[in-house]
This record gives structure tokens, C-alpha cells and sequence, in this order.
């Protein structure tokens, strides 16, 4: 004889996931390090935009990265020649980075490096609009970049992403004038999802709106101001 | 396929939740809720899921997925409204945009029905 149960398990099916971000996000909290998680489509130009932003902000805060690709170190190795440490996650075949990987990277960087004089680290996600926006990996806030070449729907057709984006970069912008598109039509889109996100329109090319970027990087980073 | 990562998770959840039980228990069904406002899509948990499980003690157990539609809520109107994934987010009536997720974002571990032989 069987008899049947039903158990109530009311858990979140991501539960390990977000239970690794919350240790990966304490752990950097106690080193004092503000976590951003860049995230866009592949080719949106996070890398350079990256590299502009290491320049830049080099001589007034201590910056690390955590590099997501799927395969090379490509990208790690452009960043490495902006003088900071980048720890390069290959996720292999998955698409995008998960709290298990980046605590990986954090226990690396912590190896390798002196924390505690960090007061920044980009984590650099797979270039994917779907899944990495489920996947929290203990950043303080999100960034999500859009270029003018993807067209004005993509906030429509990945609306996760740019729902769970603090910071919208609207990327390549000098671009726009040889293309047939509205960034007003962009940023409308993603006002009907998201009417919180703060939203830069920038060229890291030309160096075009990365002081209002550089800014919000600053307001995020107490110790920029000190 | 991140469907494939979460299906690991969620076979690791129950077997947790398993080994805390006493006597045999037979896991004969797992429920879970999946919101349309997420990056997973139900039939590739369900194959990922037979793929998996082939082999495990969770080899004839059957995965139940109840979908939840996206329903929001518009604070000028006070009222539910159901927006058109892909299409339209705002208010259909005021165009204030998406605020407040009534549902649509769940990604859930609902309960697990088992079996239990009993002792005659």
C-alpha cells in the first residue's frame, strides 16, 4: 500500500544562485568594493567602453574586472593593458555568469590582490540580452548597454533585461546620424518598462556623454568621495 | 539553456529536501510556477528536465509547470491591467509605464507530491 503527501516547498527556483550572490555581495561589502554588472547584447561595446572608463577614472579609484566570455581572453586581455587586474571567467557553454562563477573570480582576485584597496570592480557579463538579467551575481547595481546599431524595439523584444537595468548606456552614438533611428524612440521604450533606470546617451569613440556616466560611477563609489 | 542550469538546481533542491524526510518516500510529481515575465521557458525546463532526470531517483516523477500571466498595476488608474509582452508595457489607458508586477516573475519550487508505502 501507497499512500500520497504533498509537501509545500514555496522556494524559489533560483534559490542557490541568489543565495551566491548575497555571499559574493557581503564579501565585498566587507572589502569596502562597489560591484557593477555590465550587461548587453554581444557587440554593444562594453569592452571599450570599459577601457574608456578605466582611463579615465584611474588616477582617482582602485578598479578591478571580472571578465565573462564564453570562450577566449580576448577581451581580458584589452583590459589588462588599462592597467588593472582582470580576472577572465570562461563560462564555456553557458551563457551567461552565475554567483558560483563570480565567487570563483572574487576568491582569485583576493589570492592574487590586496582587497581591501579596491574600491571598484566591473563584472563584465556574456554578451546575451536574455539570461544573464535572472542571473544576480552579488553586483550593486546593474548596467545595461544598448548600441544604436540594434535597432529602436530590442527594450521591447528582451524586456527583462532593460526592467532590471539601474543604469541604461545607449552606446556607439555617433553612429546614429548614418542610421535610420530614433533614440527617442529607444529611451520611449524603455520608459514604458523602466521608469527608474538612469539613461546615458554615449560614445566611448568620441568620448561624447561619458562625464554623465563617470558621474553616476562616482555617486555609486563611496569612496570617490572621500 | 539556462534551462539546464536550473534544472540542476532544482533536482539538488529536492533531493536536500528528500534526504530531510523520514522513511521512502517516492517523489511522484513536482510543482512549480513559471511567470510569462521571465527568461524560462516552460518546455525547455520540461526537456531538460526528462534528460536529466534518466537514471535518478527521480526518474519517473512528472514535472507540472503552471504558467502566470504578466498582470501590473497602474497607481493613476488603480486599476490591474495586462500588458502585451513584446508589444506594449504601459497603460493602455494613462501610458504610465510598467511600475508594479502583480504577476508574471515567478520562478517557483511550488511543492512536491510522494508516496509513502505504508505498513499494513
Amino acid at each position: 500500500m501507497h499512500q500520497t503527501f504533498d509537501a509545500t516547498l514555496e522556494m524559489n527556483l533560483l534559490h542557490a544562485n541568489q543565495h551566491g550572490a548575497d555571499k559574493n555581495r557581503a564579501q565585498l561589502d566587507s572589502w569596502g568594493i562597489t560591484c557593477l554588472n555590465l550587461m548587453s547584447s554581444p557587440g554593444s561595446g562594453k569592452t571599450q567602453l570599459l577601457e574608456k572608463t578605466l582611463q579615465q577614472l584611474n588616477s582617482e579609484l582602485q578598479m578591478a574586472v571580472i571578465e565573462g566570455d564564453m570562450t577566449t581572453q580576448l577581451d581580458a586581455e584589452r583590459l589588462r593593458r588599462c592597467g588593472v587586474p582582470v580576472i577572465a571567467i570562461n563560462t564555456g557553454r553557458a551563457c551567461h555568469l552565475d554567483s558560483r562563477m563570480v565567487a570563483g573570480g572574487l576568491l582569485q582576485f583576493a589570492n592574487e590582490q590586496q582587497p581591501n584597496e579596491f574600491d571598484l570592480v566591473f563584472v563584465e557579463n556574456v554578451g546575451n540580452l536574455v539570461c544573464p538579467a535572472e542571473f544576480e551575481v552579488g553586483e550593486h547595481a546593474k548596467v545595461a548597454l544598448l548600441s544604436v546599431t540594434e535597432g529602436e524595439d530590442k527594450p521591447l523584444k528582451y524586456p527583462i533585461m532593460f526592467r532590471e537595468a539601474d543604469c541604461l548606456l545607449i552606446t556607439k552614438i555617433d553612429l546614429a546620424p548614418f542610421l535610420e533611428i530614433d533614440i527617442e524612440t529607444i529611451v520611449a521604450n524603455v520608459r514604458q518598462i523602466n521608469s527608474k533606470a538612469d539613461i546615458f546617451l554615449v560614445s566611448a569613440k568620441t568620448g561624447e556623454g561619458l562625464d554623465h556616466w563617470l558621474d553616476w560611477i562616482r555617486q555609486k563609489t563611496p569612496a570617490s568621495c572621500c | 539553456m539556462h534551462e539546464t542550469d536550473m534544472t540542476k538546481a532544482l533536482i539538488l533542491t529536492v533531493k536536500d529536501w528528500l534526504s530531510e524526510q523520514s522513511g521512502h518516500p517516492v517523489v511522484e510529481r513536482i510543482h512549480l510556477t513559471v511567470g510569462q515575465f521571465t527568461c524560462v521557458e516552460p518546455a525547455s525546463l520540461q526537456f531538460a528536465f526528462r534528460a536529466q532526470v534518466q537514471g535518478t531517483f527521480l526518474e519517473k516523477s512528472d514535472l507540472v509547470i503552471e504558467e502566470t500571466p504578466l498582470l501590473a498595476f497602474c497607481h493613476p488608474c488603480q486599476q490591474e491591467y495586462r500588458p502585451e509582452i513584446g508589444l506594449q508595457y504601459a497603460c493602455p489607458v494613462c501610458q504610465s509605464p510598467l511600475e508594479d508586477i502583480l504577476s508574471g516573475r515567478e520562478l517557483k519550487i511550488n511543492r512536491v507530491e510522494f508516496s509513502q508505502p505504508t505498513s499494513v
